[in-house]
């Protein structure tokens, strides 16, 4: 016999939740039976400004969109206007874009890491993971004056050159923090009260992960190698790049994929230093305005990112749409929550990594 | 530096479903659905993937038309679907879930959808023109 239904409100305001999302949690007894999400909490109008903003100024806007990945939505903005404008941004550009992008990816990582322990109760744990992010925010800031929000990528390359000492030297920096990160995945993959808390939960094959169109480590952590780095923009191309999986496709497997990431972005940080070519870091004045439509893929820490822009050959672009990960994890996100328990449901959330400020715009 | 391989081309409303199951039947991945507002109708752009080679579709639509939904061949499009439905206006036929317009709050009803067409009436003939109840 059925159970009585009940609505469970989870969100906007919770714990385990950095940003406002609702969701309207159907529950018989202990177990959810449907997830109904909803989100309009922090809309803030961002693709609209593009028509008062001039295309150049408007990056500073795009790299806004999200205060982890800021850098990435830097970049993508700016590749979609240099793939209208067909200009060709020097190979120290794309380098250094690389870099601070792989950077990004590290310091976004170990925020969630430090969510997730937090949301277990982990507490060291937390501390220890936000100790080493604020080591890589501090070379972030050594080598562009910001540590959330750099200002170093614009249209046609990147606004200054960071000298190669400084590069070797935050190589050498990372070198030194890598220990620390492998040991932090080691107790993030075999530590018995991580195990209990996400093994076997939240769980999506490689087949239905494909089929709700998940990215990024969500999509990974179920064996599903999707990458966006693999189409080779900026440096990847060149750097060799291989997507780090997991095949189980529960909470605990998307941990580990982020995990592991960090060494793979420690790994490409190394090569892009290693093979850092000489040169000048823009193409120099640009004349004219976007013309044309473009769509450019890039991957965030948190999965796929497309940045869609159309302009008319004028300085004002006419449109500006932003697809990120997010979005694309909420429909796995409503078929990992139907069947769980209510006490998981937290680390369900979590471990897709939610960003609704980027969601929302 | 490599280029991405990307692709966009129209199609007529009506083909949409059909495009759709052609797609999963070469098993390209659902990428994205984004609206966007150009002066007095709607694009929408749809994309698909395959082996990062990215193919988008795009119909045009303008207000009060009904668009017909995908999810018979992709289930994740209700996502993408509500948010047009919510704040475009658009109506959304046949969506593997609907949210009956409460996935996104928003101040405004349907906030991105294109403003009314406003005739401009001069002041002197408003000033001249007889109210209701005047005798």
């Amino acid at each position: 016999m059925a159970g009585r239904q009940i609505v469970v409100p989870f969100g906007p305001q919770h714990p385990v939740l950095p940003e406002p999302i609702h969701l309207d949690l159907v529950l018989e007894d202990e177990t959810v039976i449907e997830a109904v999400p909803s989100i309009g909490y922090i809309h803030r109008g961002l693709e609209k400004l593009v028509e008062k903003r001039e295309y150049t100024d408007y990056i500073r806007i795009a790299e806004r969109i999200c205060g982890i990945c800021s850098f990435t939505h830097s970049v993508t903005y700016a590749e979609a206007v240099e793939k209208t404008m067909g200009l060709e941004v020097p190979p120290r550009a794309h380098y250094i874009r690389t870099i601070l992008m792989e950077y990004s990816r590290l310091h976004s990582h170990m925020l969630w890491l430090g969510l997730a322990a937090d949301a277990m109760g982990f507490e060291n744990l937390f501390m220890n993971s936000w100790r080493i992010r604020e080591e890589i925010l501090d070379d972030m800031e050594m080598a562009t004056g910001g540590r959330v929000i750099q200002n170093l990528c614009t249209v046609g390359g990147i606004r200054k050159d960071v000298p190669d000492e400084m590069l070797g030297q935050m190589s050498d920096h990372l070198k030194e923090i890598t220990p620390r990160m492998e040991e932090l995945c080691k107790i993030f993959s075999h530590d018995s009260s991580v195990r209990h808390r996400m093994r076997g939960i939240g769980v999506l094959s490689k087949e239905e992960m494909w089929e709700l169109g998940a990215v990024g480590p969500t999509a990974r952590g179920s064996d599903l190698a999707l990458d966006a780095r693999c189409t080779g923009y900026s440096a990847y191309g060149e750097l060799g790049f291989k997507p780090v999986v997991e095949k189980e496709g529960d909470c605990l497997a998307r941990c580990i994929v982020r995990a592991k990431e960090l060494m793979a972005a420690a790994d490409l940080v190394h090569a892009a230093v290693r093979d850092m070519p000489d040169g000048p870091v823009d193409v120099g004045k640009i004349k004219g305005g976007p013309d044309g439509e473009a769509f450019v893929f890039t991957e965030q820490p948190r999965g796929e990112v497309l940045h869609y822009v159309k302009g008319n050959g004028t300085k004002h672009l006419v449109r500006h749409r932003v697809r990120t990960p997010t979005i694309a994890n909420i429909p796995p996100l409503v078929k990992m929550l139907a069947g769980a328990e209510l006490a998981d449901v937290p680390i369900i959330v979590l471990t897709i990594d939610p960003c609704i400020g980027c969601m929302e715009r | 530096m490599k280029t991405q391989n990307t692709t966009l081309r129209e199609i007529a409303v009506g083909d949409l479903v059909t495009e759709a199951g052609a797609f999963k039947a070469k098993r390209y991945r659902f990428v994205q659905i984004g609206c966007t507002g150009i002066g007095d109708a709607y694009e929408i752009n749809y994309t698909f993937d395959k082996n990062y080679g990215y193919e988008t579709v795009r119909i045009t639509v303008h207000d009060g038309d009904v668009v017909p939904s995908i999810a018979e061949h992709y289930w994740a499009s209700f996502i993408y679907e509500n948010e047009i439905h919510d704040l475009y206006g658009l109506m959304v036929d046949g969506m593997s879930i609907d949210f009956s317009g409460h996935l996104i709050h928003t101040a405004t009803k349907n906030p991105f959808r294109n403003p009314p067409e406003v005739t401009k009436v001069e002041k002197e003939k408003l000033a001249h023109e007889p109210k209701e109840g005047d005798a």
